[in-house]
């Protein structure tokens, strides 16, 4: 199993090896990944290609870019996307107010050398996506929730992960000193566009199997043992096979464990009660918490083991 | 096509033996039949990873291809089959349509097995595309009447192949012209800098005025920005609405094409989704993949269901707050009334306008008294008859207003 890289790929002594490694570097730092998605990270290393994930809201997006951050050991940059976003908010922008005192306090002098003066980095302000490709070491660049943003923006990013450059008017051309390691996310509200797609990786984040979530319980929620985690995983597989509004997420499996554990339950079966009135973890629509009546939630509890 | 196998020039390439650099190029092309968007750069990149190692074993290839080629959650969810009948043999059998190993005109397309089953004789490529003469819509008003089982082949027949007419797809797309154009934009929240906005951008004018030494003389103001509207159509294609489907589809394709932002249903017991059948370039290519979706057409009709359906799995991704949904339907629910009144309440809350469509009230007489409408009407916005593109244009000043 041992993988010979392009000769392309030298540099990097962060770069994890193999999806093993990877799988270890990323569980350390907190998330739990199935090998689909360390064989996507390590593609993402090898083919140095943006990684898109797809995937319901709760089901741990976010925090794959979070672990790939500590994995490697480097500084995570998040551009929250939302409609209106534009450059001034994701690139850069001129500081004005400095920019005019200093013409004011300069007044009368050489205005050639006032300009120079203005438009130079000390009036820069850097935004999330200039900043991350002008750090000294390669950062986790993470555009968060991509199908927020409007189709112009959508195409403007593209140019800049094709070429990691910059072109400021006043001040010229900025090449990127690093390549940063970019993770898209995205919710599905709307239809990305094909160049988008077809520049990134795909993953598909889907809801963990059992094993996984209890895994991830484990290692998130402290003092929660392995029988309790294995429970709450199979209660919440089949809560999400109910027909509900709002399928829970990962996230809710663990604030739904945190409550369990804080609440001192041992075993499922025990406490029946704290169950019930603890589901408010895991429905957040009035609809499914009416559904999910006491008989419903005993009926579950029965047929986890 | 095959440019991604067979690039000479990159040193990777040199390394991949002739016969799997073919092999690939033949995957490629499987793909691209398959609607993957797969270009050079991807072909690749993919021949890259089977010298850096990857191809040792099936499993890992797999995987790592899966993450490249696919663009999205279909996509995704296809990959694996495609893969091992490919490149395994596994189900070679089931999945040969899909295969496409030797010449891209070999691999049939989905086209070819419906006209098989459902339209023997004539050629393939000519039946869809000959512009059906008049008779056709008489024909079809005749067997839309007819009550019995083979309503659903009827319908994949008769109205799906109409919608090749270009003198009526001229026509629907001309009505559907002139609704974008009217319903096309809604103000949103955003602002956007107008010369001639109502309010004060402080931030731009200080910078508009740099040169003159930051005293404010020209002035940048913002205004709201306009937003496109987004129509989401849904459409009855049961039974009883046979007769009407064809004008409707025809609609629907216009609206898909003229407006920005438009998706587009059907149902009948279920739901299906039906805009990127309908935005397929090649029309032969569209009508096959909407006949296939219509498989299932005629009988009754489960609104409520239709509608739980697509507010689970669809309405999150298809409405956001300047969506407007139209519902095109007789109303004729033979599943529950109770269930149709409550999705109808849930679909309300999500989008901006709801729009109820029906061909029935064209007749005289007519009166909402099928249950289904009962249970929907308190939570429309516009009740309007529209069975013809005629009527559709008369609706035009009621839609603008919505």
């Amino acid at each position: 199993m041992k993988r010979q890289r392009g000769s392309n790929e030298k540099e990097n002594a962060l770069a994890m090896k193999t999806r093993e490694e990877i799988a270890q570097a990323l569980a350390a730092s907190g998330y739990i990944a199935d090998a689909e998605l360390a064989t996507a990270i390590s593609l993402m290393q090898l083919l140095r290609r943006p990684l898109l994930l797809e995937g319901e809201a709760g089901v741990g997006k976010t925090e794959v870019a979070k672990a790939l951050a500590t994995a490697h050991a480097t500084e995570l940059i998040r551009l929250q996307c939302y409609e209106g976003l534009d450059q001034s908010a994701a690139l850069y922008e001129w500081n004005y107010q400095r920019q005019l005192l200093s013409i004011q306090a300069h007044r009368g002098e050489n205005a050639d050398a006032i300009e120079d003066q203005i438009f130079s980095e000390k009036y820069l302000l850097e935004r999330p996506l200039l900043a991350a490709i002008r750090r000294p070491a390669p950062p986790v660049l993470l555009i968060d929730e991509i199908d927020r943003a409007d189709d112009e923006f959508e195409a403007f990013l593209l140019e800049l992960l094709s070429d990691f450059q910059v072109s400021i008017p006043e001040l010229g051309t900025i090449s990127a000193t690093t390549i940063p390691h970019v993770v898209l996310t995205s919710n599905g509200t709307r239809e990305l566009s094909d160049a988008l797609r077809r520049r990134c990786l795909y993953h598909y984040v889907d809801y963990p199997d059992v094993d996984r979530e209890a895994r991830i319980i484990m290692a998130r929620i402290d003092g929660a043992g392995a029988s309790l985690s294995l429970q709450i995983a199979r209660m919440v597989e089949s809560v999400r096979k109910e027909e509900l509004r709002k399928v829970p997420g990962v996230a809710e499996t663990l604030d739904w464990a945190a409550a369990l554990v804080g609440l001192g339950v041992l075993d499922l079966h025990d406490t029946p009660e704290t169950v019930h009135e603890t589901l408010m973890c895991l429905l957040k629509t009035h609809e499914d918490k009416s559904r999910m009546t006491r008989e419903v939630t005993e009926r579950l509890l029965g047929k986890v083991a | 096509m095959n440019g991604c196998g067979t690039d000479a020039g990159f040193p990777e390439i040199d390394e991949v033996s002739r016969l799997v650099s073919a092999k690939l190029a033949g995957f490629l092309r499987t793909l691209r039949d398959n609607g993957f968007a797969v270009g050079l750069q991807e072909g690749r990149d993919a021949a890259a990873l089977m010298t850096a190692g990857y191809i040792e074993n099936p499993g890992l290839l797999r995987s790592a291809l899966k993450h490249l080629f696919s663009a999205r959650k279909s996509d995704w969810d296809k990959f694996d089959g495609l893969f091992d009948a490919f490149w395994l043999g596994r189900g070679v059998r089931s999945g040969s349509m899909t295969m496409g190993s030797a010449k891209a005109a070999n691999s049939p397309s989905l086209k070819s097995l419906q006209d098989n089953k459902a339209a023997p004789g004539g050629s393939q490529a000519a039946t869809d595309q000959i512009p059906s003469a008049d008779d056709a819509p008489e024909k079809r008003a005749g067997e839309g009447r007819m009550e019995g089982a083979s309503r659903a082949d009827n319908l994949a027949e008769v109205d799906f192949r109409n919608m090749a007419d270009p003198e009526q797809i001229e026509q629907a797309h001309e009505v559907a012209a002139r609704l974008a154009k009217t319903m096309r934009t809604r103000l949103t929240r955003r602002d956007l800098a107008r010369r001639h906005g109502y309010r004060l951008d402080l931030r731009r004018t200080i910078h508009g005025n740099i040169s003159h030494g930051g005293v404010p003389i020209s002035l940048v103001k913002r205004q709201r920005k306009q937003k496109p509207l987004r129509l989401v159509v849904l459409l009855d294609a049961s039974g009883s609405m046979s007769m009407y489907t064809g004008v409707f589809l025809r609609f629907i394709h216009g609206v898909l094409d003229e407006f920005r932002e438009a998706e587009a249903f059907l149902f009948h017991t279920r739901l299906a989704y039906v805009s990127d059948a309908m935005k397929e370039k090649d029309p032969a290519r569209a009508l096959d993949r909407l006949s296939i979706m219509a498989q299932g057409a005629g009988g009754g009709t489960k609104i409520g269901e239709s509608l739980q359906t697509f507010n689970r799995w669809h309405a999150a991704r298809v409405l956001h707050s300047r969506s407007c949904v139209m519902i095109v339907s007789d109303g004729y629910e033979t599943g529950d009334a109770a269930l149709l009144g409550r999705e109808m309440a849930a679909l309300a809350k999500r989008c901006r306008r709801i729009v109820w469509l029906n061909p029935m009230m064209a007749w005289q007489g007519y009166a909402p008294e099928a249950l289904g409408i009962k249970a929907a009407l308190p939570h429309v916005d516009l009740y309007a008859p529209a069975n013809t593109l005629k009527s559709l244009t008369e609706l035009e000043p009621y839609l603008a207003k919505l």
